[in-house]
This record gives C-alpha cells, structure tokens and sequence, in this order.
C-alpha cells in the first residue's frame, strides 16, 4: 500500500489518555448525558468527566436504573442512551437492564470498566467476565485489548447500537487502556466491514403486498415499535397509509403513540390485554399487514388459532423476526419508515380499484365489536377503580395541554396504563414490554426528564414494582427532576394476585405487599413531596396537585385491591377466546391446562 | 401453515466471520440459547490475512427453525456470510477422523487390512496398536469405527465435517 493511499491510521492520530479517547468519542458522537455509577475500574473515566464540560454525568443510585434511565433517555429523543458502570458488581447490575433494551430494541451503549488487561482471568477484585455475561444479554459486545483500538471501538459501538434493529451495545475498558495514551481517531467514513442492515424494502414485495392489500375484504394493520424506532416520520407515514386506505389499524403496546388514540380509525392496542375489537378483527382480517412488530405471543395468543384465515404480510427491518412465530405470505425486509412510503407510493400507482363496500360492511363488523365497549368500568362509591385513576390522570393532563410523558413500572397498573392512557404522538410511552422488567418505569422517568426538562413525566406505578427501584428518588432530588411517581396502590402484586384467582384457585401466594412504606413519609425523606388520594373525591384533587408541584412527587392512590385487568386473553388461548370484564357475558373457561403451563 | 413444516431435516450451514475474539462463543451461544441443534462444527482462519474464519455447523431442525437458524447467525454482528449448503445445491463434505486401534494377532492384521480396504493411512504404529488417519464422508468413518470396534478400537478423534460447494460457485 501506497503512502498516499494509506488511510488516516495511528501517526496522523492524536495521543491522550484512553480515558480521553472514550470522552472525545462520546462528544463527536453527539453525546450530552451519561448515567453512571462510579467505582475504582473506571476512575480515570471519572477523573476525565471532572476535567470537562461537554458531557453531563447523572449520577444514579443503582447500575441496573443507570441502564433504564438511558432506555428512557433514548425512547424519548431517538438518541442512543450513553451508561457508565464500574467493573464486577457494576456490570452485573446492568445486566438486567441490558436484557431489557436488548428485547424492546432500544440504542444503548453500556461502557463497563474492567480489571486491567493482565490481571484479567485472574479472579482479580471486582473482576466478572462481563463480555461473557452480557454477550446474550447485548446485540454485541467488546472488550478493548489493545489501545488502538480504543476509539474505532467507541464509534463502531455507536453505530452498531442504533443500525438496523437498536439494541444495547456493551464496552468493556479495562483500567490499563483508560490509563495510557492511546490515538484518537474519527468515526471512519467507510461501511462496517460485517455488519450492513438492509433497511431499503424489495419493490417486487411491496407490489405483492400491495395487490393483496388493495384486494383485501377484512384488512387490519397491525403496528409495533418498529415503527416508533425508525423515527417520527414512519408515524406519519403511518396515520397517511391508514387514512389513505381507511383500514382498521391497532397498535402493539411497544408501538402505541404510532398512531393517534381516539381517531376513528384506531382499534386500541391488541393483544392479552388488548380490546375485544382489535382481537377479534386480528382473527376475522382476511389480509394482516404487521409493521414493526414481532407476533409476540402476548399479541398472537395460541398460535395454531392465531388469525387463522388470513394472509399475512410483515414487514420487520429484522430478518430473523420473520416467520420466527408465525409463518407469512409476504415478508418485507426493511425499515419500518421506508416500507410505508414505499407502500403509499406503489398504493397509489396500483391501478386496481379498492372496494370500499366491501370494506364498509368490515367496519360495520368491527362497530359492532366496539359497541361491547370492553373497557368500560363502572366508578361507584367511595373506592377508587385503579382504571378510573389512569383516565382521570389522562384527561386532566389533557386538559392542561401539558407536553406529557408517560413511563410504567410491570403489572396491572401498565395495562391500565396502556388502556386508559391516549397516546397521539410517538416517543411518550415508555414501558418495559419484552422483558417485563419490575422497576423499569422511576429510572426510565427519569432519563425522560433529563431530556425533556420541562415536559411532565409521570411513571404510573404499581406499589410492589416503585419499590425494586424506590432508591432512584434520590437521584430525582440530586438533580432537582419534578418526575411525578403515580402509585396504583393495591397493596398485592396485582397481576400476579390475578393470575392466582383465575387460574390458581385464589390461593394468593406471596403476592400480598405486607409491611409496605408510608409512601407520603418516604416522599418526604427523599426531599419530594408525598400525597395520597384515599376516596374516589380525592382523586381529581391529588392529580391537580401533584401536576402543579414543580417538585418530584409521589401520589400514593389507594385503589380497589380486588380490581382484574381486562379484557383479557388467557394464555393458550385464542383471540376469540377473550374473557371480558365481570359485568359482561363469558368466563374463565377457556384456560386449559397448557395454557397453564404458559407465562 | 402446512402439515409437511414439522418435517426435520439436516443443514449444512458455511459461516464467514470476522475472525476476532469471542466469535465463536457468540455462535455457540446462540445455538444453545436458543435451543437449537449442533451436530458438528468447525472453525478455522481461511483467509490470507487471517482476518477472516469460515465455520461450517451442521445442525438439523423443521424447515422453519433451519430458517430462524440461518437469519439469527446472519445479523450477528461479526457475520460477513451465511450459507445453507444443503439447499443451495451439490457440495461435498468431509470430515477427518484419528483412530487408535490397539491389539495383536490376527485382529491386528484385520485392522491394517480392513484400514486398507476403507483407504486410512497407517500415521503411528507401534507392536500393539495402529493410528489411522481417515478422511471422508461422516457415515464412512462411522462405519470404519464400528468394523475396528470388536478389533480393538481404543481411541476416536474426530474433526467435525467441513464442507464446500461444487462448481466454480464461491461463498464471498
């Protein structure tokens, strides 16, 4: 190789510590916020931060909520979320929230520190091997060995996390390479040697899709957080194509905000704990267009009755989400923001005329699933329904047309959450949906907040999940974030209490929440401010206020202990199988015993 | 949606991969993750650089896990090619094997002869034992294996299948 041809490698580079090396990496990455949590494998990163300004370090209280705080953090902005954790127990505790990010496919880059290189296998103090243990838990990992490498791993980090299907990306440092001088190098300008995602869809597909769509009877479109993913313009890519098409769309509840709540349109989101007409029209649609989303089997229900009649297209920017559960007629390789303006375009060059009679007498269909109104709850007495909460919680945040963003914690309060909450716009749902991660939402508010300063950022919370990250109230005071912690409090952990009514003869095992906090009094002793709505002529009252105070604030709402979440799909059954609420017809019969077996 | 997607079948599967550290792991564990089937496989550097490793895993499964298989090894970061040699056409596969047989008398001549017939090389000899070296398809080691058994088999060791595809058609 030729002088001239020779790219820009190790002599044209600048020298500085490695430490250095990460933080200019950061900083020509776009990076403004890192959580972290510090320790003594990753001090000369620290000593770095002290040593600049570009960069602002959140200091979070545990590894696990630096993680969800950067998810947070990412799901709002479109960013990727940046977590600095110290060697052994630093990363540990981040697995949990990598596994996390890695199932919903959010942009995480996770910088660990590690013993140094030659003590490494050792079982040196605060040693793990965290690229062992994170490898299934990250879409990649690396640990850095040799100081030139160093800066091409950082970029190469970067690009890995937010390429094709996001996911967390881990980087492992040990002391030695933060400590000596190593050359700084820019993002290279040439493609990844390996990894090239194919985000543009096949035309042929998309015409396939098209033809079917535009033939279709009993269409629905069926969108999931790949389309919140691929950036705001694939949601309004999407409300274009279903108000071109006048199809029926329902959301996945990683993809809700894709479309707006509340247009006529929209079926709510489907699945177990979906509405009766977005299930039922899944499994009456003759043509299934899936954008973005993954046939989970919260969504699918039991897979050999899944929408048995219909043709399916789905269009995933990850290949091996494709006929993975579900087998389908039209696979479409792409972004979910490129597959639709391809589909809007060839919809509008296919010539072949779309029935609207017969899809008239499909919407007549699906009004009458509608008109069973399976959300409908009935707000008697002084006792607060845990449902009521959640839309009162949305139509006084309506009302004051504040920016709002909404994280939750994992159980009966998230579904309600999903049910009762409208979404218009994507990015103001953040909720652990893979995973199902208890102690997600305080965390995940929090790196909301962050970047959205003077939004309103609510976690709606279940009392059992707020405490498996109670300890975060700290960092809320440290850095002065009004987040305001919404607790359904039934005192059981409600979705386990009702699993254990329906299908495990009530016998409520371990799923009481005994000797819980004075949530009002630890409010206090994390300098927030703590009330607490009782009756149902409190509610409205503790709302307005908790909204007003330009403080972090926990409501304790005392709801109903005995409230079920539904409708519901009981596992291993089907769509058409859904229990509805008490006052409606229909019971608990369709749970067999391999349905039992599933979670 | 048909019956006939519960029909097993083997795939020979060729992988081409950044030759760096902890690949080989990241393929494993994603076969044992997610319960997959290995049956065999190999790795090793093929490129001049050393940059580059070609893995062959042969592995077997319902036509629609084969699938799951091959796009789960695909968007692994280091993954440069995948291939399923099995359904893209004639290939040729062999796997090397070393086999100790040890013995004296008439079985022991009953080995080198038998090693002889199935074409494996005599690469140690002592008085009482032979290793021979023995390439070929898996089913002819397997049944080489099973004729030296009763003649004193004492020790296999076997390579795992590599694989290529006929013709003037290349994986890169």
């Amino acid at each position: 190789m030729s002088a001239a041809t020779k790219p820009a490698s190790t002599d044209a580079a600048q020298m500085m510590s490695g430490a250095e090396v990460v933080l200019r990496a950061l900083k020509d990455q776009g990076v403004e916020v890192i959580f972290g949590y510090p320790g003594g494998a990753v001090l000369p990163i620290y000593d770095a931060l002290f040593q600049q300004n570009a960069i602002r370090h959140i200091l979070v209280r545990h590894e696990q909520a630096a993680v969800h705080a950067a998810e947070g953090y990412a799901r709002s902005t479109g960013k990727v979320g940046v977590v600095l954790v110290t060697s052994g127990p630093g990363a540990t505790n981040a697995v949990t929230g990598l596994v996390d990010a890695l199932m919903d496919s959010i942009p995480v880059v996770c910088l660990t520190g590690q013993v140094p290189t030659h003590l490494i296998g050792n079982d040196a103090f605060q040693e793990a091997d965290t690229t062992g243990i994170t490898r299934p838990a990250t879409k990649h990992n690396y640990l850095v060995k040799k100081p030139g490498d160093l800066a091409r791993v950082m970029h190469e980090a970067f690009y890995v996390a937010k390429s094709g299907r996001p996911g967390p990306v881990v980087i492992d440092l040990p002391k030695d390479i933060l400590i000596n001088k190593a050359p700084y190098t820019d993002a290279p300008d040439t493609p990844h040697r390996s990894y090239r995602p194919r985000t543009e869809p096949d035309g042929e597909q998309i015409r396939k899709a098209v033809r079917l769509l535009k033939a279709a009877k009993r269409p629905i479109v069926y969108a999931g957080g790949g389309v919140i993913n691929s950036g705001p313009e694939a949601s309004r890519l999407l409300r274009e194509f279903v108000r071109m098409t006048g199809f029926p769309c329902t959301n996945t509840l990683m993809g809700l905000g894709a479309y707006p709540a509340g247009d006529p349109l929209f079926l709510g989101m489907l699945g177990m704990h979906g509405t009766y007409e977005a299930n039922l029209a899944m499994h009456g649609c003759d043509v299934m267009l899936n954008i973005g989303a993954r046939f989970d089997d919260r969504v699918t229900g039991r897979l050999n009755a899944f929408s048995p009649g219909s043709k399916k297209i789905h269009a995933d920017i990850d290949p091996s989400s494709i006929n993975k559960n579900v087998p389908v007629d039209v696979p479409i390789v792409g972004d979910a923001g490129r597959v639709l303006a391809a589909l809007i375009e060839a919809w509008k060059a296919e010539e072949a005329p779309q029935d609207k009679h017969v899809l008239t007498s499909w919407w007549r269909q699906i009004d009458e699933w509608r008109a069973k109104d399976c959300l409908r709850y009935r707000q008697e007495g002084r006792i607060i329904k845990p449902q009521h909460a959640v839309k009162r919680l949305f139509e006084i945040t309506q009302e004051l047309k504040r920016e709002t963003f909404i994280t939750t914690e994992v159980g009966q309060h998230q579904m309600w959450a999903a049910q009762y909450f409208g979404f218009h716009q994507p990015n103001r749902w953040m909720t652990s949906g893979g995973l199902g991660t208890m102690g997600y939402g305080l965390p995940a508010a929090m790196g909301v907040q962050i970047a959205h300063p003077d939004a309103l950022v609510i976690d709606i919370a279940g009392e059992a999940s707020i405490l498996m990250n109670i300890q975060e109230m700290g960092t809320l005071a440290q850095y002065r974030l009004p987040v305001k912690v919404f607790i359904l409090n039934n005192e059981y952990m409600g979705m386990v209490r009702q699993w254990q009514e329906l299908l495990h003869g009530g016998r409520y095992s371990e799923s009481y929440s005994a000797a819980l906090p004075d949530f009002v009094k630890l409010a206090e002793s994390f300098h927030a401010v703590g009330m607490r709505a009782e009756h149902a002529d409190d509610l409205d009252r503790v709302i307005r206020e908790m909204i007003a105070i330009d403080k972090p604030v926990i409501a304790d709402i005392c709801v109903a202990k005995d409230e079920n979440c539904f409708p519901m799909i009981p596992s291993g059954a089907a769509h058409n199988e859904m229990i509805l609420g008490p006052d409606q017809e229909g019971g608990v019969a369709g749970v067999t015993d391999e349905g039992k077996v599933l979670v | 949606m048909s019956e006939a997607g519960n029909a097993q079948r083997a795939a020979t599967i060729a992988v081409l991969v950044e030759n760096e550290a902890g690949v080989l792991a990241r393929v494993i564990g994603l076969f044992s993750g997610r319960g997959y089937n290995i049956d065999s496989l190999t790795v090793a550097p093929v490129d001049d650089t050393g940059r580059i490793s070609r893995i062959t895993v042969v592995t077997s499964g319902t036509e629609m896990v084969i699938e799951q298989i091959k796009a789960q090894l695909d968007r692994l970061v280091p993954v440069h090619k995948v291939s399923d040699l099995t359904m893209e056409g004639p290939h040729l596969t062999r796997e090397l094997a070393l086999i100790k047989v040890v013995g004296a008398g008439d079985s022991r001549v009953e080995a080198l002869r038998l090693a002889d017939a199935f074409r494996a090389r005599v690469v140690d000899a002592t008085t009482e034992s032979f290793v021979f070296e023995m390439t070929g398809a898996a089913d002819k080691i397997d049944a080489f294996c099973a004729l030296m058994r009763p003649l004193g088999l004492a020790e296999v060791s076997r390579t795992g299948a590599v694989a290529i595809a006929r013709g003037p058609r290349g994986l890169n």
